[in-house]
C-alpha cells in the first residue's frame, strides 16, 4: 500500500478510518475533552478494541448455564458453588446477554460505529458529487502505465479524438470522467467503483438497523409455553400457558384467539444402529380454529413446520408421557382420575411428576418415576432404556398428611411438599395394576398412558425487519469486499514525433485488475487508428 | 449396489484417500527440505536467453548451487500435488458414497461434517493452486486433512442413520454447506498467516535462508490469506444468517445465544476485526495476522469444542 498512498492524490484516504489516537493529551476545557473523548470512541482503534471485548465478553454465556435457556441448571450451579455463585449471579454472569456490561460493550460499538459512519457519509457524498481529480503530471510512476506514439502522417485528428475518444468509451462503461487540459496536453481523468464505499455505508448502517430490530422485537414480542395431552386444548389467552413472558410494550391481554386441540401425537425412534434410541419422527396432529366460531382445520405441527397464525407460530419443542392414574381413599371413593403429565429427565423418557390428591381422607400425595422402557440395576437404579413406551412402568412412593394446598400459596404440580407429610411405601406398578396402600388408606391404579407435546408460542414483529436489515449488510458487505475502486488517467499531446498518448491506472484498494481497465482504455483511444495494429504498437510500461 | 456394499466402498474410499494424502504430505514435505536454499545462493547465474525461432525467451533465474536439488524439490511439488489432487477424488467418492447411503447430504453428523470438512480444506487448496502456484501450502493442508480424517475414523466414526426430526429441513443443505466451505477457507488461511508470520519473522530479521525461502514474500502471503478471508467472510455472515432463518423455523426463535450461536457470533466479531484491523494503520500486518489465527482457533472451538463438551441445541455429533 506504501507507493500507492505516496501518488495518491485527493480525496484524502477515506477507507483506513480515522487517524488512530492522534492526541495521547485532553486539550484543556470541557468542550475540548467531549472533542477528545468523541475522537477517542470513534477511532478505528477503539472499534477494534470493542470488538474484541464483545467477542471475550461472549464467552462466559457459553459456558456458564444462562437463565434464559436453563434456570433450573443455573440454580443448581449456584447452590454447588455456594461462594462463587452468589457473587456470578451478582455480576450477571447467568445472564450474559441481557448483563449491563454487555450491554454497554455493544452500545458503545454501536455509538463508535455511528461516530463513523455519519462524518464518512458525508465525505461519501461529497466525492459522489465531485468529479475525479485532474491527471498527475507524471503518469509513468503510476503502478500501471502503458504509452505509445502515433505516427504524424496519420489524419485521424491527432490528440482530441483520442482523448474524446477514451473519454466516450469510459463514460459508456460507466466510469466517472472529467476532462482538461494543461500545459502537457489535454487530459481524461476516470474514476469507477464508488459502489466499494456505498456498501461499506450501508453494511454499517443495516448493523445499526439490525440492532434496532433485535431491540423491536423484544420489547413488542412475547413467548409463551404451554404443554398439551392427546385428546385435550389450547387457547391462547395467558392463563393457559404454562409459562409467558411479553416485552415491556407487549400486549398480553390482547392476543390472537386462535385455538388447537391435540387429536394424536406420533413419535418413532431409531431402533436398529448405534444411535439407538434417537428420534425420528415427532409429529402432532391438531385441530385448529384460527378464532372462536370459525371453522376447524386438521394440521399437522413438526419440528421444522410450526403452524403460523396471524400474530403467532406454534412450535413443536417437546414431548413426554402422561400416565393415566385413579387414586381411590379409605372409604374407597375415587378422589383423583386424570392423566398426569411427567417430565422426562434423560434422552430414554426417564420422567418423574407427582399426584395430589386434596380430596383424600386424609390427603394422599405421590412422587414418581415413570419408565417407558423399564429397566433396574445397580448404578442407576430404575430407569429406561428406551424413549418408545415398550414396558411402561411407574415407581410409586406414597405420602400421606397435609399437602399443604389450603394455605393458598402457589404450589407446583410437578412438587410434591412433604413437610407435613409421611411416607407410608413404594411399589413398582405395571399399566391395569393396583396398589393397596398399607394401613387400608386408599389405592393407587396405572390404568394406561397417553402422550403430551410441549408447543413454544412466539410473536416477534422484529424478525422481518431484522432479516431485511441482515440481507442488508449481506449485501453492503459483498459490496464494499469486492467492488474494486479504481482510477485511469488519458494524456495525449501532439508534437513533432506525432500524438503521443499515455495510459496510468491506479488502484485505490487492493487488487483491483488494473491491467484489464488500462487495456479497454488503450484499446478505445486506439481504435481510431485505420490499418488496425494500434494495439501491438503500445510499448511495455515504464516499472 | 447392496445398503452395506455402499457403506464398505465409502469407507474403503476415505480409506484409500488417507494413504493417497499421507504420501501427498510426504512428497509436499520432501520439496520444501529439498528445496531449501535458493534464494540465499551466492552467485546467481545472469539470466539466460535462449534463441526461439524470432523471439527471445528469458528462462527462469536458477542459482547455480542446487539445479538438482532444486528440480528434484519441484518434482516432489508436483507429485505432493498429483497425489492431492487424487486423494481429493478419492474423499470426494467416499463422501457421497456416504451421502448415497445415508440418502441425504453426508453432513448429520460429526463424523460426515468432518469428511466434508475434509473435503472443503483440500478442495478451497485446489482451486487455489489452479490460479497460482501454492505447493508451499501443500504440507498444511495435507497435514490438516489428515489430522481431520483421522479424528473422523478414529473417534467420531458412526454408522449411518436417519436424521432427528429437528435437522429434517433444507436448511441443513444450505445452512451447513456454507459453514463447511467457509470452515475450508478458514483453515487454508490460517495455514497462510502461520507460514506468513514465519516469512515475516524472517524477513524482519534479515534471515530469509534455509525452508522459509521457498515461501513467496510476506506481502504476497498476507495478500493471499485475505482474499480468501475475504470470500469467506460474506460467506460465513451468509451462514449465520442462514442458521437464524432455520433456528426461528424450528425453534421458534431466530437467535437465543445456543453455545453454538455464540461461538459463530465470536468467530464473525473476529473475522469482522480482521478486516478493519488490516485496513487500520498500526494493526497491518502482524497484528492483523494473528487476529486472523483467533478466529480461526474460535471456529475450532465451535466445531469440536461445541460439539462434543458443551450441551447445545446444536449437538447432532452421534458419539
Amino acid at each position: 500500500m506504501g507507493e500507492t498512498e505516496k501518488v495518491m492524490t485527493s480525496p484524502p484516504q477515506i477507507d483506513t478510518g480515522t487517524s488512530p489516537s492522534a492526541s495521547p493529551l485532553p486539550p484543556l476545557g470541557p468542550g475540548g475533552f467531549l472533542r477528545w473523548a468523541w475522537r477517542q470512541l470513534t477511532s478505528m482503534r477503539t472499534a477494534l478494541i470493542l470488538l474484541f471485548l464483545l467477542a471475550i465478553a461472549a464467552i462466559p454465556g457459553s459456558i456458564l448455564p444462562q437463565r434464559g435457556i436453563d434456570p433450573i441448571l443455573v440454580r443448581e450451579w449456584i447452590a454447588d458453588a455456594p461462594t462463587w455463585g452468589p457473587i456470578l449471579d451478582r455480576l450477571g454472569f447467568f445472564d450474559v446477554y441481557a448483563a449491563p456490561w454487555f450491554a454497554a460493550i455493544y452500545l458503545l460499538l454501536f455509538v463508535s460505529i455511528i461516530g463513523c459512519v455519519l462524518p464518512r457519509t458525508a465525505t461519501h457524498i461529497r466525492a459522489l458529487r465531485s468529479t475525479p481529480p485532474r491527471a498527475p503530471r507524471r503518469l509513468q510512476r503510476l503502478p500501471e502505465y502503458r504509452s505509445w506514439v502515433r505516427s504524424p502522417d496519420r489524419a485521424d485528428g491527432g490528440s482530441a479524438v483520442v482523448l474524446e475518444s477514451a473519454a466516450a468509451d469510459l463514460r459508456r462503461r460507466r466510469w466517472r470522467v472529467s476532462q482538461g487540459e494543461d500545459e502537457q496536453g489535454g487530459w481524461v481523468a476516470a474514476e469507477k467503483g464508488y459502489s466499494r464505499e456505498t456498501g461499506n455505508l450501508l453494511f454499517h448502517a443495516a448493523l445499526i438497523a439490525l440492532l434496532l430490530a433485535v431491540a423491536y422485537g423484544s420489547l413488542m414480542g412475547w413467548r409463551g409455553n404451554v404443554i398439551v395431552r392427546e385428546g385435550t386444548g389450547f387457547s391462547n389467552t395467558l392463563t393457559q400457558y404454562d409459562a409467558w413472558g411479553g416485552g415491556r410494550l407487549s400486549s398480553p391481554d390482547d392476543l390472537d384467539p386462535f385455538s388447537f386441540s391435540l387429536e394424536e401425537f406420533r413419535v418413532e425412534f431409531e431402533r436398529e444402529t448405534s444411535q439407538r434410541g434417537a428420534p425420528r419422527l415427532f409429529e402432532a396432529e391438531v385441530t385448529v380454529r384460527p378464532e372462536p366460531g370459525a371453522p376447524e382445520t386438521t394440521e399437522v405441527i413438526r419440528v421444522n413446520e410450526p403452524l403460523a397464525f396471524d400474530g403467532a407460530k406454534v412450535f413443536l419443542v417437546g414431548h413426554g408421557y402422561a400416565p393415566i392414574l385413579e387414586v381411590r381413599d379409605a372409604e374407597g371413593r375415587l378422589v383423583f382420575d386424570d392423566a398426569v403429565v411427567v417430565l422426562p429427565q434423560d434422552g430414554n423418557q426417564t420422567s418423574i411428576g407427582v399426584v395430589k390428591a386434596p380430596d383424600a381422607l386424609p390427603q394422599l400425595g405421590f412422587q414418581m418415576l415413570f419408565l417407558p422402557t423399564a429397566a433396574v440395576d445397580d448404578v442407576r437404579g430404575p430407569h429406561s432404556s428406551f424413549p418408545a413406551a415398550d414396558d411402561p412402568a411407574i415407581f410409586a412412593s406414597a405420602w400421606i398428611g397435609d399437602l399443604g394446598l389450603d394455605d393458598g400459596a402457589p404450589q407446583s404440580v410437578y412438587r410434591l411438599v412433604t413437610d407435613t407429610m409421611s411416607q407410608i411405601g413404594l411399589e413398582a406398578l405395571r399399566p391395569g395394576q393396583t396398589w393397596e396402600l398399607p394401613d387400608g388408606v386408599g389405592e393407587l391404579s396405572f390404568v394406561g398412558w397417553q402422550r403430551w407435546a410441549s408447543f413454544q408460542i412466539a410473536h416477534d414483529p422484529g424478525k422481518e425487519p431484522a432479516l431485511i436489515a441482515s440481507g442488508a449488510a449481506l449485501l453492503g458487505l459483498m459490496m464494499s469486499l469486492f467492488i474494486k475502486r479504481r482510477r485511469v488517467w488519458v494524456r495525449a499531446r501532439d508534437d513533432e514525433a506525432g500524438t503521443t498518448v499515455e495510459i496510468a491506472g491506479l488502484a485505490r484498494t487492493d487488487e483491483a485488475n488494473l491491467e484489464e481497465d488500462v487495456d479497454a482504455v488503450a484499446r478505445a483511444a486506439g481504435e481510431m487508428q485505420s490499418d488496425g495494429r494500434s494495439f501491438e504498437d503500445r510499448q511495455g510500461g515504464a516499472r | 449396489m447392496s445398503a452395506a456394499s455402499l457403506a464398505e466402498w465409502s469407507n474403503a474410499a476415505v480409506y484409500a484417500s488417507m494413504v493417497v494424502l499421507t504420501f501427498s504430505m510426504i512428497a509436499f514435505a520432501a520439496s520444501f527440505s529439498a528445496r531449501g536454499n535458493r534464494v540465499d545462493a551466492p552467485t546467481r547465474q545472469a539470466p539466460v536467453a535462449v534463441a526461439a525461432g524470432e523471439g527471445t525467451t528469458i528462462v527462469d533465474v536458477h542459482p547455480q548451487s542446487s539445479p538438482e536439488e532444486d528440480l528434484r524439490g519441484r518434482r516432489a511439488g508436483n507429485i505432493g500435488l498429483s497425489l492431492a489432487w487424487l486423494g481429493f477424488g478419492l474423499l470426494l467418492l467416499g463422501t457421497v458414497l456416504r451421502g448415497i447411503w445415508a440418502g441425504r447430504v453426508p453432513w448429520g453428523n460429526m463424523y460426515e461434517y468432518s469428511l466434508s470438512s475434509a473435503v472443503a480444506v483440500l478442495g478451497v487448496f485446489l482451486i487455489v493452486s489452479l490460479r497460482r502456484d501454492v505447493r508451499w501450502l501443500g504440507l498444511f493442508v495435507t497435514a490438516a486433512t489428515l489430522l481431520t480424517l483421522g479424528l473422523a475414523v478414529t473417534v467420531l466414526y458412526t454408522e449411518a442413520a436417519q436424521l432427528v426430526p429437528a435437522l429434517k429441513s433444507w436448511w441443513l443443505v444450505i445452512h451447513v454447506s456454507a459453514a463447511v466451505i467457509c470452515g475450508g477457507a478458514f483453515t487454508v488461511a490460517a495455514g497462510i498467516t502461520m507460514l506468513y508470520l514465519w516469512r515475516e519473522r524472517a524477513e524482519r530479521k534479515g534471515r530469509v535462508r534455509g525452508a522459509v525461502a521457498r515461501l513467496p514474500q510476506a506481502s504476497r502471503l498476507d495478500t493471499l490469506a485475505y482474499r480468501i478471508l475475504a470470500f469467506a467472510f460474506p460467506l460465513w455472515t451468509f451462514a449465520v444468517i442462514a442458521g437464524a432463518i432455520w433456528a426461528e423455523n424450528a425453534w421458534g426463535r431466530y437467535w437465543g445465544w445456543d453455545p453454538k450461536e455464540t461461538w459463530a457470533f465470536i468467530t464473525w466479531v473476529i473475522y469482522a476485526g480482521y478486516l478493519h484491523a488490516r485496513a487500520t494503520a498500526g494493526w497491518r500486518g502482524r497484528r492483523a495476522a494473528v487476529i486472523a489465527l483467533l478466529g480461526w482457533v474460535s471456529f475450532l472451538i465451535n466445531y469440536f469444542g461445541v460439539n462434543l463438551f458443551v450441551n447445545s441445541l446444536h449437538s447432532y455429533a452421534g458419539v
